[in-house]
């Protein structure tokens, strides 16, 4: 069994910390022990999947998705890229999920207080699965910033959520895709959250020229990395898959 | 640490409190974009093994429920097979998935799975684990997803011999992975409470 693929442990300096102070919900949601290594096993690398079959026709069409009398209001945009692993590979065949407020700052749920209006066409949620060369894309319009009950003043940069799956359980991740030359990216604590400002880069979308529809979307460009595979032999089992 | 790769992981960030718009949309009154909420069913009529309930809350370090997490379990069919194309052993239970994904009731902060009692699956030195569900945990104020594991009280043997389980150093922290077993309307149902933090602080894996 020892040519079973393992991972090597999260670099948990690039990821933020449990307990961050200045993100208050963190202060007693954070566990005070420390965590218990585990060396891995089948249960944490091997992990559900899901198939293309799965995806319907507007999934990643934001736009689209909740319309009800017409396209969501707002700032259209495509959002694009890759998912990597560790070692640079593409990740093809894994799901994604992005969940979002809509163009004034408005998430569409029950708990939300925030006095921007709804919009009756944007509902902010889509997905979609990666392609061979782990590519994905989808529409949607840019979300708003929005205030938060943190500090007396807090605002959340504009920002989508991301939910990954990879091949394994180990690499599930949710994490969030701001948006490039935003000053509020710089005052957010859940951002600084995050100790390293080269990882808080990581999250940063690009504007994307080059793919814009012209006299329609801009685009933004967001790859995301997985955890990596630590075994050769593991390599060739895939490509047997 | 010595990072032999070329890139590193995108860093996480919580989920937030809205998470369910994008994972059980329908659980949170947006229908219509996805026919039903992923992870909601893991089960049909002809899966095998025993049937099972896996309820709990997630406690924070005040005592109080979440009501706003969300948790999915990943474990493996009655056999000890993983339903996942890494899975080499095996055929698993095509009519199990094996993933299960669940809100935490807004009012109660109770999570529920109908699933099945898993199987025993060995790990890298061909021992067998004890069965055992894997659980990941988000939320509005866990900034990286927690990875924890429950066990069944009524296995002792098998708990006993888990390498896993066995080799956590502090018995008391280890009783905090195992569910308690109970019956509830002629069902076969498993409590298995989470404490975030404070006395009984669940054990949580760096896997
Ligand atoms: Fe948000």
């Amino acid at each position: 069994m020892s040519d079973q693929p393992t991972f090597t442990p999260r670099d948990r300096s690039w990821h933020p910390p449990a307990l961050t102070p200045q993100y208050k919900s963190s202060v007693l949601r954070s566990p005070n022990q420390r965590l218990l290594s585990l060396d891995t096993t089948l249960s944490e690398m091997t992990g559900p999947r899901f198939g293309h079959d799965l995806i319907g026709p507007l999934d990643n069409d934001l736009i689209r998705n909740y319309a009800q009398t017409g396209d969501a209001i707002g700032q259209r945009i495509i959002v694009y890229g890759r998912v990597l692993d560790e070692d640079a590979r593409p990740v093809p065949n894994v799901l994604l999920e992005f969940w979002q407020a809509n163009a004034g700052g408005r998430y569409r749920h029950r708990n939300e207080g925030y006095v921007a209006a709804l919009d009756p066409n944007f509902g902010g949620c889509g997905r979609t699965v990666t392609g061979a060369d782990g590519g994905y894309r989808f529409r949607t319009i840019k979300p708003g910033a929005y205030p938060w009950p943190n500090g007396p003043n807090d605002w959340r940069p504009a920002h989508i959520h991301f939910s990954v799956f990879g091949y394994a359980f180990a690499q599930r991740l949710v994490t969030q895709m701001y948006f490039e030359g935003d000053p509020m990216i710089w005052q957010c604590p859940i951002v600084s959250a995050i100790p390293d400002r080269a990882a808080i880069e990581q999250l940063v979308a690009a504007l994307d020229r080059d793919n814009t529809l012209p006299m329609d979307a801009l685009a933004y460009r967001f790859d995301i990395v997985l955890r990596g595979r630590h075994s050769t032999l593991f390599e060739n089992r895939l490509e047997g898959n | 640490m010595t990072r032999p790769n070329t890139l590193e992981e995108t860093p996480s960030q919580t989920a937030g409190p809205y998470v369910h718009i994008g994972l059980t949309p329908n659980w949170c009154d947006i229908e219509g974009v996805y026919p039903e909420d992923l992870g909601r069913t893991m089960v049909d009529a002809e899966t095998a093994g025993e049937r099972i309930i896996v309820s709990g809350r997630i406690f924070d370090g005040s005592g109080v429920p979440l009501k706003d997490a969300l948790i999915e379990i990943w474990q493996a069919d009655a056999n000890g097979l993983y339903n996942s194309p890494l899975e080499k052993r095996g055929e698993a239970d095509p009519h199990f998935t094996g993933w299960g994904r669940q809100a935490t009731d807004g009012t109660t902060g109770e999570y529920r799975f109908e699933t099945i009692k898993p199987g025993r699956v060995p790990c890298r030195d061909g021992r067998l684990m004890a069965p055992h569900i894997s659980f990941w945990i988000v939320a509005r104020g866990i900034n990286l997803g927690l990875h924890t594991r429950m066990y069944f009280a009524d296995e002792d043997a098998a708990n006993g011999e888990c390498p896993v389980l066995s080799g956590i150093g502090s018995k008391a922290r280890a009783a905090t992975l195992i569910a308690s077993r109970g019956e509830v309307d002629g069902a076969a149902t498993y409590t298995f409470d989470i404490h975030l933090q404070g006395d009984g602080e669940t054990i949580f894996f760096d896997v």
